[in-house]
């Protein structure tokens, strides 16, 4: 079990712990929601729950829940660029379909 | 996939709720509803696992109506009261209705509006109420099937409906209260639902044999627009036609005569269908007649018979497929792709005969009953908001121009025809007349100059305008038609503000037939229309001169000598002796010699009424 990210991906999360100032890692994790079943959350962590599972990756936490990590196992976030848009993209290779905007997927 | 961004602990937006969306096909003969379920069309069956749901309503007393198959079992017991083929009064007025043939069995009761009313035992309902019935089973259908309410539907027209009929249609959805994102070209959903708006730019034909109608249309994909090249059918040929065919064999094969019973005939008939249907996989059908109907005979029909008694009407269909290419100006090898829409288009001679015909293989995977409707859905699934918002959305354009009456009876096109829609043009129109305070806005639909040649559609007054002189008040007249094809008109005086307004509802619609012959008349009338309004500009011009030069001839005539007056009047005489005459450029000539003649008294006229302005005051004041 293990959950990766790029370099990329890890600048841009120690840049912006940095700059908020606290928080012990970045939590990454599902929920249930959206038109193909699932969402990725995204968020700074501050604690850690009881059944967390942290992984380290280029010097940066990655905080997941053990209920997500089923469906998270083998991914690595990556930072990209889209045109005018920058921002944060789950690689992951549970992934079935997608709704067409990608915010929300099934496994 | 959407790039996401780290928020704070636990308020991470929630990505946005799948809202339902369906696609309705509402057809003449049949009707379906289909929506996108995780990213797949699929059309919805009811209880009983039927797809399909015929169009007709039973009204009964003191019960609410049936409609589908119940409807369509007791129509021969019900006649009155059960309503087949609604879809061919929409938008209709009463004097259309009569046209149509007195072959419809229902009392028409004449209404307050122009809209007919069929009497029932349920009352009197008009077409747009049982439409209504129609597409709020079909509702139900998806609300049950989805578990939840419809945010909005897209539904289906044929591409030659006119306003009336469209907007008929939006009112029946209403009334069931469903919420129209949008009507959609029937053939224009069949190409979205096999994905031609995706593929390269071309010419597209699709061929749609229903149970009771056939309809051609020949379409452009270009730049994510369906342009409608042309359209063409017969209103009376479909499956039913095959089905009686194939019937009437078998009849002459048992010995049952013409003027067998009611249901003896209609035990036959369903036989037929039924050997219809088996011989599209099959090579033979047995036929087997119940004795409990009258006569009882076994039989069979081979796949080649059954060609042979329906070769007729496939060909029939052919014929409008030229005629509708030849309308559209273009040859068979231009057609890229040729879509199968409608059940009829299962019978194996048609589709060899179709892919003959075009020297194409027809696109025949989606099940042509659904075909429409999975466009729609698909369709209404990117209206909704369910898929990114960059996915082109699709476009339709108005059929025939729309413009408004000028002087002379000339028509001025505001919006032209293959405009894609939603559009909203505005053009700028003054007074004709010194102190004219009103102006009648005439609004018309074709492809002609003369307002006699086009269709009238609205017309309305626009009060208030400020008297000015002639030419000298600013009216800017807006048409909007939105995605629809519905259209809105407004007026409105700029320095005022003052405003009019209507929503074009007219009260009986075009047929196709009369789409196209307006249209081909506009082809070869051009020349004799271009000549009609160079007449009548010429004489609006004349009128206009003649107008000004009397005015100003009773005001300052003493600002001219004697001789100079008499020049002015032989020109002006000579006009006015030409003016009504129908030879435009005697009208253009005698104007240019007035207008020289008269150009150094309008000088001198200037010059008199600035002297007179000045009179009496110092350069200073000024």
């Amino acid at each position: 079990m293990a959950l990766t990210m790029t370099e990329a991906a890890a600048g841009h999360v120690k840049a912006f712990l940095e700059s908020r100032g606290k928080g012990v890692g970045l939590r990454l994790g599902v929920k249930t929601s959206g038109c193909s079943g699932m969402a990725y959350v995204l968020e700074f962590a501050d604690q850690l729950e009881p059944g967390d599972q942290v992984f380290e990756d280029k010097g940066v936490k990655i905080i997941v829940d053990e209920k997500s990590l089923l469906y998270l196992d083998g991914t690595e976030l990556d930072f990209t660029k889209e045109g005018l848009n920058e921002g944060f993209k789950f690689n992951n290779p549970n992934v079935k379909d997608a709704c067409g905007c990608g915010e929300s997927f099934n496994v | 996939m959407a790039l996401l961004q780290i928020s704070e602990p636990g308020l991470g937006a929630a990505p946005h709720q799948h809202r339902l969306a369906a696609g309705i096909d509402l057809g003449t003969t049949n009707s379906l509803v289909a929506t996108v379920r995780n990213g797949i069309v699929e059309a919805l069956c009811d209880d009983s696992g039927e797809y399909i749901l015929p169009s007709v309503v039973r009204y009964r007393e003191n019960a609410p109506p049936q409609v589908g198959e119940q409807a369509l079992a007791a129509a021969s017991e019900d006649p009155l009261n059960t309503i087949a083929s609604v879809k061919r009064l929409m938008g209709r007025g009463i004097e259309d209705i009569k046209h149509l043939g007195t072959r419809l069995p229902y009392q028409f009761v004449a209404g307050d509006s122009q809209m007919p009313r069929i009497h029932t035992v349920a009352g009197d309902v008009s077409p747009v109420e049982i439409s209504a019935e129609i597409l709020k089973t079909l509702k139900r259908r998806a609300e049950s099937t989805l578990g939840g309410e419809l945010t909005g539907v897209v539904i289906t027209v044929p591409a030659y409906f006119d306003d009336a009929q469209r907007q008929a249609t939006k009112d029946a959805a209403t009334v069931a209260g469903l919420k129209v994102m949008r009507l959609l070209n029937e053939p224009t959903a069949a190409a979205l639902a096999y994905g031609l708006d995706q593929s390269a730019e071309g010419i597209h034909a699709i061929y749609d044999l229903g149970g009771g109608t056939f309809d051609i249309s020949i379409l452009r994909m270009q730049k994510g627009v369906f342009e409608v090249l042309s359209t063409g059918g017969d209103s009376a040929l479909g499956g039913d036609d095959f089905d009686r065919a194939l019937a009437e064999w078998v009849m002459a094969q048992a010995g049952i005569n013409d003027d067998a019973e009611h249901n003896q005939l209609r035990h036959v008939m369903a036989i037929a269908r039924r050997a219809k249907e088996k011989l599209t996989a099959a090579d033979s059908a047995k036929i087997e007649l119940d004795a409990s109907f009258g006569v009882a005979w076994q039989g069979e029909i081979t796949r080649k018979q059954f060609n042979q008694l329906v070769a007729a009407l496939v060909s029939r269909t052919l014929v409008a497929c030229r005629r509708a290419m030849r309308d559209a100006h273009i040859s068979a090898d231009e057609i890229k792709e040729v879509v199968m829409v409608g059940g009829s288009t299962r019978v194996p001679l048609v589709r060899e005969k179709v892919g003959e015909f075009f020297a194409l293989a027809p696109l025949t995977t989606i099940d042509p009953d659904k075909v429409v409707s999975m466009g729609a859905a698909q369709q209404a699934d990117i209206l909704v908001g369910n898929q990114p918002a960059d996915d082109a959305l699709l476009l339709d354009v108005i059929p025939l121009s729309l413009g408004l009456e000028t002087m002379g009876e000339l028509v001025e096109k505001v919006v032209p025809r293959n405009t894609t829609i939603p559009v909203a043009r505005a053009q700028d129109f003054t007074t004709f007349k010194d102190g004219q305070t009103a102006m009648t806005i005439h609004v018309l639909q074709g492809e002609r100059e003369l307002v006699s040649d086009c269709r009238s559609l609205a017309r309305f007054t626009l009060r208030g305008i400020p008297p000015k002189a002639a030419g000298g008040a600013k009216i800017r007249v807006t048409f909007q038609v939105d995605a629809d094809g519905l259209l809105t008109v407004s007026a409105k005086e700029l320095t005022t503000g003052v405003e009019s307004c209507v929503e074009v509802k007219p009260s009986y619609g075009l047929e196709s037939s009369e789409i196209e012959s307006m249209l081909r008349d506009s082809m070869s009338h051009a020349k004799e229309d271009l000549e009609a309004r160079r007449l009548r500009e010429a004489q609006v011009e004349a009128r206009r001169l003649v107008e000004s030069v009397d005015v100003a001839l009773s005001a300052d005539a003493k600002l001219l000598s004697d001789q100079e007056r008499k020049t002015i009047e032989k020109a002006l005489s000579a006009l006015k002796s030409v003016m009504n005459e129908d030879d435009h450029s005697a009208i253009q000539q005698s104007s240019a010699v007035l207008q020289k003649v008269t150009a150094d008294f309008a000088a001198r006229r200037m010059d008199a009424s600035i002297k007179q302005a000045l009179a009496g005051h110092q350069v200073d004041d000024l």
